[in-house]
C-alpha cells in the first residue's frame, strides 16, 4: 500500500490470509485493500483468506461490491473468502441495499472463520455446508 | 351558571343551540323540568328501563345491574340538566365504560340507551305542556341543546375508554415482543405469537441480529405458528433478516408457515430460495440439532411415551 498509514492489516497465518479492517474505507482506499489483498494471495499462496469487518460499523454499497468482488478474485486465485464480524446494522444495511449476497461466505467471528476454513467450504457454499435438502 | 350554560351549547351543539339564548324567562324552565323529572323519577326510569329491554339493549347486564345503572344514568342526567356541568357524568360515563366495555357492551347499546332516555324525558315533557304549545317549544328549547350535550358526552366517553383500552392492549403485545431465547449452545430460537406488522418486523429484526451476536448462535428457528397473516412488506422484511443473519453466519429456519402465510408468501413472489422452511417446530429443532452436530437419544429405561 502506499500513501498513509495501514488502514488493513493483512496477516499470514499458515495457509490463511487474515485481513483485519481498522476503519471505515473509502473507495480508493477499498480498490487499494483488494489489490493488494488478491496480490498477497498469490505471493503466500493461500488456500484461505479472512476478511475481519468488525470494526466496521457503516458500509456503503461498493464496500460491499468490493468485499463480493474480493471473494470472486480470491476463489480465481485458488483461495475461499470467508468474511466475520458483519455487525447487525451492517448485515441488515447490506440485505437492504438489495445486493445479492449469494456468492459471499460469512462466519460470526474469525474465531468461527478460521473453524470454517479448517472444515474446507467451497467457494458459494452457504455457512452451514452441509445442507438437509438441495437448493432448487 | 345559565352564561356557563350558553356558552358551552353554542360551541359544542346544534345550530339550534345557536339561536337559544337564555332570558329571564326561559332561566326558570330548567329547573322547573328538573323538578319535574325528579318528581316522576321512579315512574320514567321504570318506562325508560321498559324500553331497553323492549329494544334489546344491554343483554349482557343482570336485571338487577340494569336497574342499578338506569338510576344511576338518570340522576346524572337530570343533574347535568340541572347544573349544566357535564364533568361529573364524563367521569360516570368513563367509570361506566371500564366496566361494562370487557361485558362486550357496544356502542350502539350505549348511544341507543341514552336517546331512549332522552326519548322518554322528552314525551313526559309533551305530556305535562300539551295544553300550552308556546310554553312546550320553550321547554324543549331548553331541554334539547341539554340532552344532545348529554349524549353526546356519553358517546364520546364510551369511545375515548374504548380507545384507551385498545392503545393500552397494543401497548402490552407490543411489550410481550419477540423474546430471544438460546435452547442450546449455539441455538436460539424466536416463537412469534400474534400479528406481526412493520414495527414489530423491525424489532423482531433487531433483536435477532444482536441475539445472534450475543449468544454466538448458528442456527436460529423462528417459529410462526402463532401469526396469523402477514402483509407482502413483513413478508419481504422477514426474507432479509433471514439474509442478514446469514452474513452474521447463521442459518435460519422458518417453521410454523400456516398454509394461508404459505399461499401469501407464494402470491406475492418473495425469493423463498433464501429461506429453509420446516414444518413444524419439533422438526425445526431437529434439523437445528442436527446441523449443529447434535444427537438426541432417548433412555428407554427412563419411562417416557
Amino acid at each position: 500500500m502506499t500513501g498513509g498509514p495501514k488502514l488493513v492489516s493483512i496477516l499470514r497465518q499458515g495457509a490463511y490470509l487474515i485481513a483485519s479492517v481498522h476503519t471505515a474505507l473509502d473507495d480508493s482506499q477499498m480498490v487499494r485493500f483488494r489489490d493488494d489483498l488478491v496480490e498477497q494471495i498469490g505471493r503466500h499462496r493461500s488456500r484461505g483468506v479472512i476478511i475481519d469487518v468488525a470494526a466496521l460499523d457503516v458500509l456503503d454499497s461498493f464496500g460491499a461490491r468490493t468485499l463480493r468482488t474480493i471473494g470472486e478474485l480470491a476463489r480465481l486465485r485458488g483461495a475461499v473468502t470467508v468474511i466475520v464480524g458483519i455487525q447487525p446494522d451492517v448485515a441488515f444495511a447490506i440485505v437492504s441495499l438489495g445486493m445479492s449476497t449469494g456468492s459471499l461466505v460469512t462466519a460470526l467471528d474469525l474465531e468461527e472463520g478460521l473453524a470454517l476454513l479448517d472444515h474446507g467450504v467451497g467457494a458459494g457454499r452457504s455457512t452451514l455446508p452441509d445442507r438437509r435438502r438441495p437448493r432448487r | 351558571m345559565t352564561e356557563d350554560h350558553g356558552a358551552s351549547t353554542r360551541t359544542s351543539l346544534s345550530e339550534r343551540a345557536d339561536h337559544f339564548r337564555p332570558t329571564g324567562d326561559e332561566d326558570q324552565l330548567l329547573p322547573q323540568l328538573v323538578a319535574h323529572l325528579r318528581e316522576h323519577r321512579t315512574k320514567l326510569r321504570q318506562e325508560w328501563a321498559g324500553r331497553i329491554q323492549d329494544s334489546g339493549l344491554l343483554h349482557a347486564m343482570t336485571p338487577q345491574e340494569m336497574a342499578d345503572e338506569t338510576t344511576s344514568v338518570y340522576d346524572n342526567y337530570v343533574g347535568v340538566l340541572e347544573t349544566g356541568s357535564v364533568e361529573a357524568l364524563q367521569r360516570y360515563a368513563r367509570d361506566l365504560s371500564e366496566r361494562i366495555i370487557p361485558r362486550g357492551v357496544e356502542t350502539h347499546e350505549v348511544v341507543g340507551i341514552v336517546l331512549l332516555l332522552r326519548d322518554v324525558l322528552a314525551r313526559s315533557l309533551f305530556e305535562k305542556y300539551q295544553r300550552d304549545f308556546g310554553l312546550l317549544n320553550r321547554v324543549l328549547d331548553a331541554y334539547e341543546p341539554a340532552a344532545n350535550r348529554i349524549a353526546n358526552t356519553v358517546a364520546v366517553s364510551f369511545v375515548e375508554e374504548r380507545e384507551r383500552i385498545i392503545r393500552q392492549q397494543q401497548d402490552s403485545i407490543r411489550e410481550l415482543s419477540t423474546p430471544v431465547l438460546p435452547v442450546r449452545e449455539r441455538l436460539l430460537i424466536l416463537p412469534i405469537i400474534g400479528i406481526l406488522d412493520g414495527e414489530r418486523a423491525r424489532q423482531l429484526t433487531e433483536q435477532l441480529l444482536t441475539g445472534i451476536r450475543t449468544h454466538r448462535a448458528k442456527v436460529v428457528v423462528i417459529d410462526i405458528t402463532g401469526v396469523p397473516d402477514i402483509d407482502e412488506s413483513v413478508a419481504d422484511h422477514l426474507v432479509r433478516t433471514v439474509d442478514a443473519s446469514r452474513l452474521m453466519g447463521a442459518s435460519v429456519i422458518i417453521t410454523g408457515l400456516s398454509p394461508l402465510i404459505a399461499q401469501t408468501l407464494v402470491t406475492i413472489g418473495v425469493d423463498l430460495s433464501k429461506m429453509d422452511t420446516i414444518g413444524d417446530l419439533q422438526g425445526g429443532l431437529e434439523v437445528a440439532e442436527r446441523l449443529l452436530g447434535y444427537t438426541v437419544t432417548r433412555d428407554v429405561g427412563m419411562g417416557g411415551p
